[in-house]
């Protein structure tokens, strides 16, 4: 404990600046990382309101509320936000936040690259916002920005798209450099690598594959920036180019890209369900195996998006065995999850009910992602809502449940006092149910044959359609509750001791709540 | 930070050399990406897979045509974007035997009252016929300037190879027919087959 007790002493000359210099000029991972979740979560605020858009067009048949041209920027718009918005800076922020907590740090290896790597992102994200202002309008072409619908029909304004998506690129590149330096070089004295959390394991893993694909992406991005404005033909047929390399080049990225977005997610509920079952989390090592494996195979599944391009049939097939592959290491992680509860002392506070929610649904996404991994079977399923259900099933009880699950697990040791448990918990009950309302449908929608990326829909898709509006309402709105308990519980929340869970284990947990704003400075020891 | 550890386990590794293998990571990937271009296009014409049927074909051997299988060739002809040409086939299907040398003609006119240049995009189905689809002769290796009014005919000499897999009774090659613009000067002296 000689960590906090050093604490305190320096804590007295050596505190936060005030005003918003603080927040502009800090180099402390506790300050940044506060900053990516609070940014984040505005971004999640600002996605959604676009997914309630789309989802009160879709309502009911008909053009109500907006005109298609609309209707397709908030699509894309929507999809934007929520991957490079609001999922991958959470998950920076939670990094920033725990990884030097949980391995003994002080601080980030490159506390300065640190701070520049979070301020690029508010620029990047206003400027894709304003090109919503432009004229001819923001993006419509889809999250994936297909070519030639991208460069030859887009908008004028998609140079700023690609300009603000490269920001966020560098952003997301250099906030990987600073956990790959983190996690191999500051580690506490005894912290062997096959002694980290799961948590900082996943983060690690995740800091390679973003490495690896965000410069590809980036590639991708210039070659759509010179076919616009410097005549090449990279995707043009005119010029010899090639639209499905778009896609090839495109998913080439995309699909790792999808694991970025999971795998914290999977440290994050390693560490919570130990903790609400009392029990040592069941086969740590195959667990760590797992996460290599599944990052891996990522590697190897790009044209199972593109199934329809006219891959030949040997491709085709290497690409569905390849996807089923990743189901045995994904299968491992579900079946250590439930055997860590299995005969647990298990205990429902929201974090955990948050972590149940994602092993059962997140379990349901990887399913219907199995079904869409059958190269004949996805010739009926491409393009249609039954995608919409299934990446909604992987991503929203995926990735945003396990960071929820992550914020009320860790909030305690961010603030210092305690979230309103009955609040959380109705925040994780109405979540639950709306998100099932909303996305549950959609399976039946898609296999029912109807399209993706459309305003208006044929009559027979009216109920269903009406039911999944009803659940994304419902789901909506309850976030707007999960940002009063967080202020609630900052403000007036009961004061938590270091240690609120009975059966949480890890560095974390022993310093102070709140974590003081200089933690382990003198490195802590490790058993 | 300004500290030294206390590391009594293992080594101090230095950050920068962390940073200095990540950005070259990135820099490498970075350049893979674009070096995925020329890789695809290697890897389509090895394959022959993505319909894309590869150039001037420049046989060594002359091969006997094989009197006794019968292919049947079929041929589309479509507009890219924008683009204003008459662009048909003379003729829409032709029967050949493997391994016999056959010409069409593909006819083109060029409506509108400017000076234009076309040029044709091949794509052949199903896919797995594309390695043994051979243009000996073909209007796609070039551009194809058209005068206001003018029209043209345009021959494909072509040869379905004697290895064409079993399965395979029936070829579809589809041209679309892009416009390059204005043409440039030097272009505009080599007008050729002037039919108007």
């Amino acid at each position: 404990m000689s960590a906090v007790a050093g604490t305190h002493a320096q804590d007295q000359h050596h505190g936060p600046a005030r005003g918003f210099s603080r927040w502009l000029l800090t180099t402390n991972h506790k300050d940044i990382g506060t900053m990516y979740l609070i940014f984040s979560f505005t971004m999640f605020l600002i996605g959604g309101s676009m997914a309630m858009v789309i989802r009160a067009e879709l309502f009911q048949p008909g053009l109500q509320i907006v005109q298609p041209e609309f209707f397709n920027q908030m699509t894309t718009m929507h999809g934007l936000l929520m991957v490079f918005g609001a999922v991958m800076p959470a998950f920076v922020g939670l990094a920033n936040w725990m990884i030097p907590l949980m391995i003994g740090a002080p601080d980030m290896a490159l506390p300065r690259m640190n701070n520049w790597s979070f301020w690029l992102l508010p620029c990047a994200f206003l400027i894709l916002l304003s090109t919503l202002f432009m004229s001819g309008g923001g993006p419509n072409f889809g999250w994936t920005f297909y070519a030639p619908l991208s460069t030859t029909y887009g908008p004028p304004s998609t140079t700023f798209f690609i300009f603000a998506i490269h920001i966020a690129g560098v952003s997301s590149i250099m906030g990987a450099i600073n956990v790959i330096a983190t996690v191999l070089n500051m580690r506490a004295p005894g912290m062997t690598l096959m002694k980290m959390p799961m948590f900082v394991w996943t983060w690690l893993i995740t800091a390679f594959l973003l490495i690896a694909v965000m410069p590809v992406l980036a590639g991708v991005l210039t070659m759509m920036l010179m076919d616009i404005n410097f005549g090449t033909s990279f995707f043009n047929a005119a010029g010899g180019g090639d639209p499905v390399l778009f896609q090839h080049v495109f998913w080439f990225f995309g699909h790792p890209e999808v694991y970025i977005m999971i795998l914290p997610a999977f440290g994050a509920i390693s560490q919570i369900i130990p903790t609400f079952a009392r029990k040592k989390l069941f086969g740590y090592s195959s667990m760590v195996y797992a996460v290599g494996a599944i990052a891996l195979l990522s590697f190897l599944v790009w044209a199972h998006h593109m199934f329809t391009v006219g891959v030949p049939v040997a491709g085709q097939l290497f690409f569905m065995y390849a996807t089923l592959l990743i189901a045995v290491p994904t299968g491992v992680k579900v079946f250590n999850w439930v055997a860590t509860m299995f005969r647990g002392s298990l205990t429902f506070e929201t974090p955990m009910l948050f972590a149940i929610a994602f092993v059962i649904l997140f379990s349901i996404g990887g399913f219907s992602g199995l079904m869409l991994a059958i190269a004949p079977a996805d010739f009926q399923y491409h393009d249609t809502y039954f995608v919409v259900g299934h990446f909604h099933y992987v991503l929203v009880p995926g990735a945003i449940f396990g960071i929820f699950a992550s914020a009320y697990y860790w909030l305690p040791k961010w603030t210092g006092r305690m979230y309103d448990e009955t609040l959380g918990k109705t925040h994780f009950w109405l979540s639950f149910i709306g998100m099932n309302l909303a996305f549950f449908p959609m399976h039946f929608l898609g296999l029912a044959g109807m399209p993706r990326r459309i305003p208006d829909y044929a009559l027979q898709f009216a109920d269903f359609n009406m039911v999944s509006s009803i659940g994304a309402f419902m789901f909506g709105s309850t976030q707007l509750l999960f940002l009063f308990i967080v202020v609630k519980c900052a403000r007036s929340g009961e004061k938590a001791p270091a240690r609120p869970w009975e059966g949480a284990e890890g560095l974390e947990w022993e310093i102070p709540s709140p974590a003081p704003y200089h933690t382990f400075t003198t490195p802590p020891d490790v058993k | 930070m300004a500290e030294k550890p206390v590391n009594k386990s293992a080594a101090p590794r230095s950050n920068v050399r962390v940073i200095g293998w990540c950005l070259g990571s990135v820099a490498g990937m970075f350049a893979f990406g674009f070096a995925l271009v020329p890789l695809y296009d290697v890897f389509c014409d090895i394959t022959g897979i993505n319909g894309k049927t590869s150039g001037r074909y420049e046989s060594t051997e002359i091969s006997a045509a094989d009197m006794d299988r019968t292919i049947k060739v079929q041929f589309l002809a479509q507009n890219g974007p924008g683009m204003p040409w008459i662009f048909r086939p003379v003729d829409r299907s032709v029967e050949v035997h493997p391994g016999e040398p056959t010409t069409i003609n593909f006819y083109a006119e060029n409506p509108t009252g400017l000076d234009m240049v076309g040029q044709a995009v091949p794509s052949l189905s199903p896919s797995e016929g594309t390695l043994y689809f051979h243009k000996t002769e073909c209007f796609c290796f070039n551009q194809q300037p058209l005068a206001a009014g003018q029209n043209t005919e345009m021959p494909l000499v072509f040869i379905v190879d004697p290895d064409l897999p079993d399965y395979i009774t029936k070829l579809t090659l589809s041209y679309t027919l892009y416009d390059q613009g204005e043409p440039q000067a030097a272009l505009k002296n080599t007008t050729i087959n002037d039919n108007g």
